[in-house]
Order: structure tokens, then sequence, then C-alpha cells
């Protein structure tokens, strides 16, 4: 049976002179290395310096509010169930009267947890969303830790700050394809970035 | 006096023949071929209204047409429209077809939009949600988009007691509450008032909801119109364990599913068939009150289909697919063996026929390389 179309026969011709010579193979292996010395460097002092990751890169997650602050979330646990990863835990309330300002709808997640650990950054929660409200951010990651504690992200951390909301000038890769489209035929310069559609 | 034997009726559900007592509606022909061979459960007309435990439910909701090719080996005619399988009775000879009709397939689309017509859609804050039938039929058949624009109807919030709660914007008027009332009490104390778009369950309803079984409305009911008030917003029902239990009641059989997360008992229901109905119906003090392990005989595990939401993120040996896959390949490529070749033990003959085959390969893979 044959198995691929690739195997070659090994042969055991003699070397030319050149090859023999043995002197100018090493002059031009050593020639290339040099060449990279001069070259662009394609590393970047990561810390200090970061990359731009693109409008629809996944990073830490984010629970949204809406335009008058309320909690977009209502722990309907469609993130939890298609999350592979398990990650993602929350605990349902009810609102009371008075707290109409704070949640947008009758229910919602008193405790919404991820664990940061079990990630895999795929997305799913994202697209499960019926109230567009969980997102993963595309201009932070999920920081170093030190203490398993730290991993596991509470509300305190996910939910949105009102005083910096977070905005993206892309929701989608196709989006993303043509604004980078028009910024190389040099149509945009500078897009504002806009909140949840 | 001889013991005269009802003589049986034969008809054509969808290509498949079965074989029924008169008197049969054509929906329970449809389930006895389901009920003989599973992979036929498909076929089944889907139900809304119809609740077999409940007498003269049905007819309702119009989930459940079918067109009627063949009247009767009599009367050979189709019927002239679609007919509701649930309260249509079988005749001798009738040829009904159900997911081979496309009208059929095109009408429960339109049905399904009909009933989504005044519904809420707030599945994500409904505690049906997962085992909601609204959900599973209009996933089947219906379409992901609406056209409706209108302002959806909203009502007056009734509070009917602290165990069951209702949500009459979520209600899609299949009155199989309204059977359970009356067959729990023995006066009419709950029904429907209004008509069309203002139709509504009402009526003294609370007075309905004092009896011992009045907690198994929100067993039946289809959708989350009533639900389960101690279980209000606790979980959502993908990610509660149920299990089989039974308990000594002096009121009910005593057999209920215990809904767990973690440890704690959060909430009891009846137990329900392969067609979403309870055949035994269990008293409040089960449903409402009974909510600790050591109230329960546990019996296992409720067995889930593999299908509902519910089994997600469980992982019992009956929920776990076992990988065919690697079998099915191997029978695809088995080969039988040659076994007429001659056994050679003689280790100068080995050694001299790999040689040989070693060349034969060399030849083989230098052909395909200059080709």
């Amino acid at each position: 049976m044959q198995l691929t179309n690739r195997s070659k026969q090994v042969s055991n011709k003699e070397m030319t002179l050149m090859e023999r010579a043995y002197l100018p193979a090493i002059a031009t292996g050593l020639a290339i290395t040099i060449k990279h010395f001069f070259a662009k460097k394609v590393t970047i002092q990561y810390p200090e310096v970061k990359r731009y990751l693109g409008p629809v890169f996944r990073g830490r997650h984010i629970l949204k509010r809406d335009e008058d602050g309320r909690e977009r979330c209502t722990a309907c646990g469609l993130c939890a169930v298609a999350c592979p990863a398990e990650a993602i835990s929350m605990v349902a309330a009810e609102r009371v009267k008075g707290e109409e300002q704070l949640y947008r709808e009758e229910k919602y997640a008193a405790v919404y947890e991820v664990n940061m650990l079990r990630c895999i950054f795929c997305g799913l929660c994202e697209e499960a969303c019926p109230k567009q409200a969980v997102y993963l951010r595309h201009d932070e990651f999920v920081p170093v830790f030190s203490d398993r504690d730290q991993v596991i992200w509470g509300k305190d951390l996910l939910v949105e700050d009102m005083n910096s909301r977070y905005t993206r000038e892309a929701w989608t890769k196709e989006e993303a394809r043509a604004l980078d489209n028009k910024r190389a035929n040099g149509e945009v310069t500078n897009v504002v970035p806009r909140a949840i559609p | 006096m001889e013991e005269v034997k009802p003589q049986l009726i034969k008809i054509t559900f969808d290509g498949i023949e079965v074989e029924v007592a008169p008197g049969t509606t054509i929906m329970q022909a449809a389930r006895k071929i389901a009920e003989a061979d599973e992979s036929q459960a498909g076929l089944v007309p889907p139900a809304m209204c119809y609740y077999k435990p409940l007498p003269s439910s049905g007819g309702k909701c119009r989930a459940c047409l079918v067109r009627v090719a063949q009247g009767s080996a009599k009367d050979p005619r189709p019927m002239p429209k679609l007919v509701p399988s649930c309260i249509t009775q079988v005749q001798e000879g009738m040829v009904v077809e159900n997911t081979t009709n496309d009208a059929v397939l095109e009408t429960r689309k339109s049905i399904v939009e009909f009933l989504l017509i005044n519904h809420p859609l707030d599945c994500p804050i409904c505690d049906q949600a997962g085992e909601c039938h609204l959900q599973d039929f209009a996933f089947e058949h219906g379409s992901a988009k609406t056209r409706y624009e209108e302002e959806r109807r909203t009502f007056d919030k009734i509070d009917i007691g602290p165990n069951i709660q209702l949500h009459m914007t979520r209600c899609i008027l299949c009155y199989r509450c309204v059977y359970t009332a009356d067959q729990i009490t023995n006066k009419r104390e709950h029904g429907v008032m209004g008509r069309g778009d203002a139709a509504e369950i009402s009526t003294y309803i609370s007075n309905a909801i004092d009896n011992e079984f009045s907690g198994n409305v929100i067993d039946v009911c289809p959708v989350g119109a009533l639900t389960d008030k101690t279980f209000r917003f606790k979980n959502r029902v993908w990610f509660s364990k149920p299990e089989d239990a039974h308990c000594e009641c002096d009121k009910c059989s005593g057999k209920a599913i215990v809904w767990y997360r973690g440890d704690e008992v959060i909430r009891v229901t009846a137990r329900k068939n392969v067609w979403g109905e309870v055949n035994e119906f269990i008293c409040n003090t089960c449903r409402f009150d009974r909510k600790k392990t050591s109230d329960w005989v546990l019996e296992g595990p409720t067995k889930v289909k593999r299908s509902s939401v519910i089994s997600a993120n469980k992982y019992r040996a009956n929920l776990v697919p076992k990988p065919d896959f690697a079998m099915k390949l191997a029978a695809t490529q088995f080969k039988p063996i040659d076994d007429s070749r001659p056994y050679v033990t003689d280790t100068e003959t080995i050694r001299e026929q790999s040689i040989e085959n070693n060349d034969k390969a060399n030849h083989r893979s230098l052909l395909s390389q200059n080709n």
C-alpha cells in the first residue's frame, strides 16, 4: 500500500567537488546569519510596547450596561450552557421595587462568576447571549495572577464602569475587514468607536 | 355469551400501516407507531393543547393539523381541509399525511407564528425555558424571524397565592389548566374569560388554587404561564439535576421527580411520559413542602433525552453516546486475509521474501513518482 506521494528513494550518489570543499557552504550559511543582523526586527519589547490586536480580538469578559446604566444581564444561563469549558456560573435574583434603575429586566444576576483558568476565550458566551450583555474585550487581557482566588472573576470585575465605557470600532470580522480595506484605500483615517449595536 | 372482540381498524400514517381500536384518534395512532419504533418519533404531530390524561382536551391550538388524503376505504375522497389529529377519529382505510405533506408543514409554520403573536418571548427570564413545549414547537416548526410589529398584549398582574405564579402574557390559551381545575374540583371555578385577543385565564381562579392538587396546573401548562413560585428564578432547569424519587403520601401516589442544585432540592415535579404528559398527579404537599432529601426515597437519575437541554453538562453513561465512528470506519475498510498462503517458518526464506517485498515497494513508489 502506498501511503504518500512524497516518499523519496534514498540515493547514495557521490558529492560534487563544491560540496566536498566544505568551506563555501559554511560561508553561505554565515552570510545568511549576518544578513539577519541588519534586517527589520520582527519582535517588539512586549510589556512596554503592545500591538493592536484588531477589533474582534477576544480578551477578558465584560458585562455591559445599557444606555441608562442598567445591567443588561438577566441570568438566563445561556452563556453558561454554551460554554464548552464550563467556566461560567451564576445565581439569579428577582428585581425588587426601586431597583429598576439598576437592572433592566425582572430577573438579574446576583452572582456572575467566570473562572478565567477554565475559560478558553472561544467567545461562545458572547454569541449565545440573547441580551447582548456579555462580551470579550478586544483591548484587555486577563492579567497575570499569583493566587487562585484572583482568577475567579465576580461581578465587581466584570460589570462595565459607566465612567469608562467599553467601545469597539467594529463588532464583526466582516466589519473589521471592510474597515481595513477602507483604511488601505485612504477613505477613512479615524473611526469613532461605537457602543453596542 | 361470546365475547366480541372489537374489530381493529387499519390506517396508513405517513406511509406506515398501523392497526388501532375503533374510536382512537389519529394522534393516538401516530403515537402508537412511535411507541413501537422509537426512530419514528419525528412523525408524531406536535400537541400544544391536547393532553391525554385530561378528558376533552384538544382541538384548540391547531398545532397537530394533518392532511387526510383518503377519508376511509368506503369513501376514498380526501378531507377538504386539514384536520386536527388529536380529536379526529380514525376510520377503516384512512390515509393520513403529516411530515410527508408540505402543506401541513407550511401550515404548522403559520400556527407557530400565530401562537407567538402575543407571546412576549421573554425566554431568558422565564422559568419554563428548557422544558417549554412552545420552545420545542417553535424550534422544530417555526421560522427564526417574526413579522409582527404591533404591541403585544399585556395584562394586569394577578397574584394567585404563594405557590403558583401566573404570567398571563405567556399564555397560549390551551385550556389545559382549566380542564385540570375541572378534574380536581367539583365546581367549575377556573375558566377563560373574554374572547379572542382579550381572552384570559380567570374567574375565581383562587378557589381552584386552594385545592390540594392545584399545583398540577404548573406541570400541565405547556408554556411558562403557570410556574412554581417556590422555584421562581432559583435556577435554570438545565443546571438542575433531576432524580426520580418517591415518598409515602396519603394523598397522592408520591411518585415524583426531585430537582437538585448541589445537595439542595429546589423543585419537585410530577413524572412526565415521553409525550410530556403527567399520568399521576402529585399533591401540593409533595410539590411545595417536601424540599428536603430526607423526605424522599431516591430511585436514581431521571432519564433525560439526549436532545434535551436538560442533559447539557451532565455526563451520565446513558447520556454520553458511544463513539461508533471508529468501528464503522474499521468495518468499511475491513479486508479478509488470504489464508491460503503457505505458512513459512524458515528464517532464510522469510529474509529473502522481505527483501523481495521491499524491492517491490520501492519499485511501486518509483513508478508513482515518475508518472
